[in-house]
């Protein structure tokens, strides 16, 4: 048994240095050279500043911008560090809602969301991920619905006329892989930034 | 419902038997020692590994020795694991500064990696430093899985074998599964989820400054090289908090597409593999048959489940299906083919957040996961797994004719039935056991987020989980907690090794008996009739033991949505 436990170590320290150590640090060390871009996660700049990534959403709450998702991420509480506040698209604490169906927490913050955009002269069906959380509260996208849905009110902030504002959100709609897998869906990041462009011309 | 939907459906399921035969071909040449396109490169650093090791490959060893050296191997593994958590806070590669984990959460997560559940009482990226995730989580990942998927040479000896009394070599088998098929797979999964977008750098979080001038900061690490390990070897355990969900762990549909594939990839090509082994592929494809029917059925029902969506919000005006809880760029049917694959095997990431979803969409990943983790179940347990309860069918088949039953050419007597049922009721035993104490103890329930059947659902998809050895969650729950990190591991380490010990028992008593020549009375199990024999029996074991425990959960609350109650 002590030499099945010697062997054991010995084994265990020897895949840690070839899986644990080894692997990664080269995987990185390639990825790096070859595609770091990627590799750093994607990020996004303007006049040389981070201004997020690409691939993970961010809030926006501005009328002149498309808004993402509901988001259920949260961050301590500034006033009382042992209390935790809402704090959407924290990209440092990914979480869901982890919320159930017939929960009534869930029915009265989706009812609250729905207020909201009637409030904001919306009429007829509202898509769902407009009022849903997303699994990992950092979604990048928006269904092509919700981003139309979305259009008077940017229009209006931004004196725009809604057909090409319309046009913009068309232009940024990604469609299903081949054709088939996936769903269509738009970017708020790239999409912001489009209308950022759009407007300064 | 969409076709597009099932089209999506159709396709991932084609995807996943379509490369079976030729991934199951490869590593049965690994595991028989037969020399590969890999051998050249790779043969050289096994050799080195065995001389520094003093181990002499072509010893072989009794089941019991097998078992103890297989059970050296994993403590030591578990008190190095737990070690690293514990002393995170003095340890390099720590750009966050966290500190060590406390005790039950070090506990909880090393019990986790190294039985292959992989359950997340940790939070990735608030939790743990890229040290730990590289020289804890990612070995772990990588040696849990080619512990289960070790065992499978064996298994395949006890049946090809007559009258012996040695089984193989632990050592050679890890190593031989680790070098040639789990690391070359990985580094090549991992480039590919590069190039698509995942990162892969020791950076520090960066902080970025919003079109509207707000702080974001955003997680980094080596994100790629876990992930790769932690879909192929049904590992599961999550880089991020929110696992594959993230859009970093998984940018895109084209990653989604890899990911998803490589939760059940090898370990249905096992099936392949283990028929060639013994001989007789055909018998591989039965099993591999019998898995295939519940992944159908699961992707199935959870996507019409979703896909209705919830009738609270349809009163509302919203339009579509169950979103909350779901990425937009998978959407429903990618979500739920997910949900199925990542129970089905015990791999337990997920894409899309099972403690949202509608009452009997989340009965799905419960049941696939409550049936015993055989469909087609983690790398090499799923597959010893099925293999137990393929015994036990072949004996409820001999008691309905009145013969002795066999299997593979292996004759079934007390022994064996004796240890598969023990093999098969360690799993309730737990489930049920904790569930039921954490169902009425106020330090358990103080930990729930949901209230009514869905809180109660909780508890028992954690438990489920545990003993399953998978590690998905309904993640309301707030496991981080003395009790449940030390129930769950308990129920981790006692459902992985109280398996894996019968198991052996059976192996080595399979492999010295001799072996029995087919005769015109012995029933054939590569046909349709055992495919239907075996899924049948898998359903009716796991419907005794769990359907009570379903019915005060999800079941009753499908019928509470019907009649319009909330809680």
């Amino acid at each position: 048994m002590l030499q099945q436990l010697r062997v054991a170590v010995i084994m265990l320290l020897m895949f840690t240095v070839l899986t644990g150590v080894i692997y990664p640090l080269s995987v990185s060390g390639v990825a790096w050279i070859l595609m770091q871009d990627q590799a750093l996660g994607s990020l996004v700049r303007k006049d040389g500043k981070v201004i997020g990534s690409s691939l993970v959403g961010q809030s926006f709450t501005s009328e002149r911008y498309f808004h993402p998702r509901p988001s259920a991420t949260t961050g301590p509480d500034a006033t009382d560090p042992s209390k935790t506040v809402d704090a959407p698209y924290n990209a440092a604490a990914s979480t869901g809602s982890n919320l159930g169906p017939i929960t009534k927490k869930l029915i009265d913050r989706v009812q609250g969301s729905v207020d909201g955009l009637r409030q904001e002269g919306v009429n007829g069906p509202i898509p769902v991920d407009a009022v849903t959380t997303s699994s990992s509260g950092l979604d990048p996208d928006i269904s092509p619905e919700n981003a139309v849905l979305q259009v008077p009110r940017v229009a209006k902030a931004r004196s725009l006329p809604e057909g090409r504002v319309h046009a913009l959100v068309n232009a940024q709609v990604e469609g299903r892989a081949l054709g088939i897998l996936g769903e269509p869906r738009v970017n708020v990041l790239r999409l912001n930034l489009a209308l950022d462009s759009l407007g300064n011309p | 419902m969409t076709l597009n939907g099932w089209l999506q459906i159709a396709i991932m399921l084609a995807l996943v038997v379509l490369t079976a035969r030729p991934l199951g071909i490869f590593m049965a040449s690994v595991m028989q020692g037969k020399s590969t396109f890999l051998h050249r490169s790779v043969r050289p650093i096994e050799t080195r590994l065995y001389s520094l090791a003093g181990v002499d490959e072509t010893r072989e060893q009794t089941w019991l020795q097998y078992v103890a050296s297989l059970l050296a191997f994993n403590a030591a593994g578990f008190v190095l694991h737990y070690a690293i958590l514990r002393l995170q806070g003095f340890l390099p590669l720590n750009p966050q500064g966290f500190g060590a984990l406390s005790e039950h959460l070090a506990f909880n997560t090393a019990v986790s990696f190294v039985t292959n559940t992989n359950w997340q009482s940790y939070g990735g990226e608030t939790t743990l430093s890229y040290f730990s995730q590289m020289v804890g989580l990612t070995v772990q990942n990588f040696v849990s899985a080619a512990t289960g998927m070790a065992i499978i040479v064996p298994l395949a000896r006890a049946f090809s074998r007559a009258n012996a009394t040695t089984v193989g070599n632990f050592w050679v088998d890890l190593t031989r599964v680790t070098l040639y098929v789990l690391l070359p797979l990985s580094i090549i999964m991992a480039f590919a989820l590069i190039a698509l977008g995942v990162p892969q750098n020791l950076s520090n979080y960066v902080d970025a400054t919003t079109l509207e001038g707000a702080k974001q900061t955003i997680a980094q690490g080596p994100v790629a090289s876990q992930l790769a390990i932690k879909q192929l070897g049904t590992n599961g355990g999550g880089f991020f908090n929110v696992n594959s969900a993230h859009p970093y762990e998984n940018p895109s549909i084209w990653t989604n597409t890899i990911e998803s594939w490589a939760i059940v990839a090898l370990a249905l090509a096992l099936a392949v593999a283990f028929g060639r082994m013994i001989g007789r592929e055909r018998e591989g494809w039965a099993l591999l048959g019998v898995m295939m029917i519940f992944l159908l059925a699961g992707c199935a029902i959870a996507y019409w489940a979703e896909a209705a969506g919830n009738p609270f919000m349809h009163a509302m005006g919203v339009d579509g299906g169950n979103m909350e809880g779901k990425e937009v760029r998978f959407g429903i049917p990618q979500s739920a083919v997910w949900a199925t694959f990542t129970t089905g095997a015990s791999n337990g990431s997920v894409n899309s957040m099972h403690g949202s979803y509608m009452p009997l969409g989340g009965l799905v990943p419960l049941v696939l996961i409550q049936i015993g983790e055989v469909v087609p179940g983690g790398v090499g347990s799923g597959l010893y797994g099925i293999v137990v309860f393929a015994i036990i069918a072949m004996f409820v088949a001999g008691l309905m004719v009145g013969r002795t039953p066999e299997y593979l050419g292996k004759k079934l007597e007390a022994k064996e039935v004796k240890m598969a049922m023990l093999a098969i009721l360690i799993m309730p035993a737990f489930i049920l056991g904790f569930s039921a104490v954490s169902a009425v103890l106020p330090v358990a329930l103080a930990g729930l987020a949901n209230p009514g059947p869905r809180g109660y659902t909780e508890i028992l998809y954690a438990f489920s989980s545990a003993a399953g050895n998978n590690g998905s969650a309904f993640a309301g729950l707030t496991a981080n907690a003395p009790w449940y990190d030390t129930t769950l591991g308990i129920a981790m380490l006692a459902c992985r090794f109280g398996i894996i010990v019968p198991v052996m028992a059976i192996i080595g008593s399979l492999a010295a008996k001799p072996r029995l020549a087919p005769s015109g009375g012995t029933f054939p199990t590569d046909g349709a009739l055992f495919v239907a024999l075996l899924a049948g029996v898998i359903v009716i074991v796991s419907g005794l033991e769990f359907f009570p425990a379903l019915a005060l959960g999800p079941i009753v609350e499908h019928f509470q949505m019907l009649a319009g109650k909330t809680f």
